[in-house]
């Protein structure tokens, strides 16, 4: 199905995500990568070793959660923008997501919350902006809350007002 | 006449790549390029490349044209570059004919690498002169080179990586993506890609295509109509949208004219985008001493382009007699390259292609 609509099914979703959700106490990438593709800078990016795609750079990545740490270095390297952070705080959802758009959301502002359907969801807070350097090559990623029981729905920001 | 011990036509990833292992080789080059700059395709890319580390993998496109270029920096007194030179004749004795500045040039090259890369299949249907319909590349060329917006809401067809990444690239610039039509049940290009413009709210409308285009001065109106199963159109299933752009991206095929012209054997392969030459699997074609690689062979990747230039450029080098320092574990590991880009399911095409023109065998 997902090569008619490009939304990846909720079961696949999951399956990205820790099968216990109390490993989200702490940060976790989610990698949404599902078909095999040349590419492997997720592997060679993470500084922990937690991504294994292997010799032949077609296998899809797998994580390993226990070495995750959630630096989010994978978000930014990453030339496809599968891949974002999750953590549960406070009962409340945290996403690190990387953002290619102008303008740039400033700390503080709420924005729209979008799922892969690309429907606003809800709203959510602008908690942290990493923007991206030319210098080294990367991509602006922003850190954002929701309630957490969007937790498997949401993956990107829009700006209020557009629609 | 200027004699050259290699002349590369085409000043893309392939071709730079070819011209860079020649000089170390240490072979005298002219590298000859039809537009202003060079870096072909890639400097108009603004995303982030995939591949692997050795072919430049997360660096943006036209970053990837700079380090390639850079490469050819410090080989002065063996390399000439000729931009806005186009290479207009090509014979069977390497003889090639160069069109630069209202002047022609005979060139003839101990070797010759041919790396053209490739131009965009047309759509046929009712008004497709309008104004405000272009090929991808020429809205690419606009956007990213020239900073020129091509207009306000546009609807794409063709969901292969280029209409995908396209797509992508007219958001990021302010415009509006109104639909994204392809003729097939499937989205073409990675997935990734298609998740990436879904999020942003591009609606994908599969089994469709254009029938016509409307508009008085300037494209108005698309009327896209279904298609059923056998790839024909459905009656009655028209609709329209409005639009001041469409954006017409439905594939490459391979520059061959001047292999064609120079006669060197040509083969009609689908999986590789239409004519190509015929190759050994040192990349040589038919012709003695004339090379081949990049788009121009098969409609594949840039990565796997730089991979080919640069086997092409030993090739011509060994061939010749001129060593380069590097030669056996060079060539072992751009062999290996090529093997592990191809070698996953989106491969298969172009595997199953690279044999019927014998660069690769079972
Ligand atoms: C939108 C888009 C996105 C892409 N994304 C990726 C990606 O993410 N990863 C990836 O690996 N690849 C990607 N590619 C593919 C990649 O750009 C091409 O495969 C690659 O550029 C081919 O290299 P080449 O050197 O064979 O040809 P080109 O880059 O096309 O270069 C050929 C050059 O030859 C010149 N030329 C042609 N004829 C003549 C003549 N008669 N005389 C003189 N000069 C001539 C042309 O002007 C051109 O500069 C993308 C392509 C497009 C269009
Ligand atoms: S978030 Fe950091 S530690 Fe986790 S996979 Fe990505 S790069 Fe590795
Ligand atoms: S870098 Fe991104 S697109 Fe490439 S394999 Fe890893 S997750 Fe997939």
């Amino acid at each position: 199905m997902i090569e008619k609509t490009a939304v990846a099914s909720k079961e696949m979703v999951r399956s990205r995500f820790p099968k216990d959700k109390d490993v989200l106490f702490r940060p976790k990438a989610i990698i949404e990568c599902y078909k095999e593709i040349p590419c492997n800078p997720c592997e060679t990016s993470c500084p922990f070793h937690a991504i294994t795609i292997g010799e032949d750079i077609n296998a899809i990545p797998q994580i390993d959660f226990d070495k995750c740490t959630g630096c989010g270095i994978c978000v930014h390297s990453c030339p496809g923008l599968a891949i974002m952070v999750a953590m549960i705080k406070n009962g409340k959802a945290y996403f690190k997501v990387p953002y290619e758009l102008l303008p740039i959301p400033l700390v503080g502002e709420r924005w729209l919350a979008v799922n892969r359907n690309g429907d606003v969801i809800s709203d959510c807070k602008i908690e942290q902006v990493m923007p991206g350097r030319k210098s080294t090559n990367t991509t602006t990623v922003v850190t954002v809350s929701l309630e957490q029981p969007y937790l498997y729905d949401f993956v990107t920001i829009r700006r209020p007002g557009d629609e | 006449m200027i004699k050259r011990d290699l002349v590369i036509v085409g000043g893309g990833p392939a071709g730079l790549s070819a011209a860079k292992v020649a000089l170390d080789a240490g072979m005298s080059v002219t590298l000859i390029e039809r537009f202003n700059q060079l870096g072909g395709q890639l400097i108009k890319q603004t995303h982030k490349f995939f591949g692997s580390q050795l072919q430049y993998a997360k660096t943006r496109g036209f970053d990837i044209a700079r380090i390639l270029i850079d490469d050819l920096k410090g080989y002065d007194d063996q390399l000439e570059i000729l931009l806005d030179a186009t290479c207009v004749g090509f014979y069977p004795d390497k003889v090639l004919t160069v069109y630069q500045y209202g002047k022609y040039m005979k060139y003839l090259g101990g070797s010759v690498i041919i790396a053209t890369g490739a131009s965009e299949k047309v759509l046929a249907f009712e008004n497709n002169d309008l104004p405000g319909i272009y090929g991808a590349g020429a809205i690419q060329t606009l956007m990213n080179i020239y900073g020129i917006k091509p207009g306000k809401e546009v609807v794409m067809v063709g969901s292969g990586n280029i209409g995908l990444i396209v797509s992508y690239q007219l958001i990021q610039a302010g415009v509006k993506v109104k639909a994204l039509v392809e003729a097939a049940s499937t989205i073409g290009g990675y997935l990734v890609h298609a998740s990436k413009l879904k999020r942003l709210g591009v609606g994908f409308l599969m089994n469709t295509t254009v029938k016509k285009a409307i508009g008085k001065d300037h494209l108005e109106k698309v009327v896209t109509v279904k298609l059923d199963d056998r790839w024909q159109e459905i009656p009655g299933s028209e609709s329209e949208i409005d639009a001041d752009v469409l954006c017409i991206s439905v594939g490459l095929s391979p520059l061959h004219q001047l292999l064609s012209m120079a006669g060197a054997h040509m083969l009609d392969v689908s999986e590789l985008g239409g004519l190509v030459p015929k190759k050994t699997c040192d990349y040589e074609t038919s012709i003695d001493h004339v090379y081949a690689c990049g788009d121009v062979t098969g409609i594949e990747e840039a990565s796997s382009a730089m991979v080919e230039g640069r086997i092409c450029g030993l090739m011509a080098a060994n061939h010749l007699g001129f060593k380069h320092p590097e030669a056996q574990s060079l060539e072992d590991d751009l062999n290996n390259q090529l093997c592990v880009l191809r070698q996953g399911p989106c491969g298969e095409k172009i595997r199953c292609g690279l044999k019927k023109v014998g660069e690769i065998y079972d």
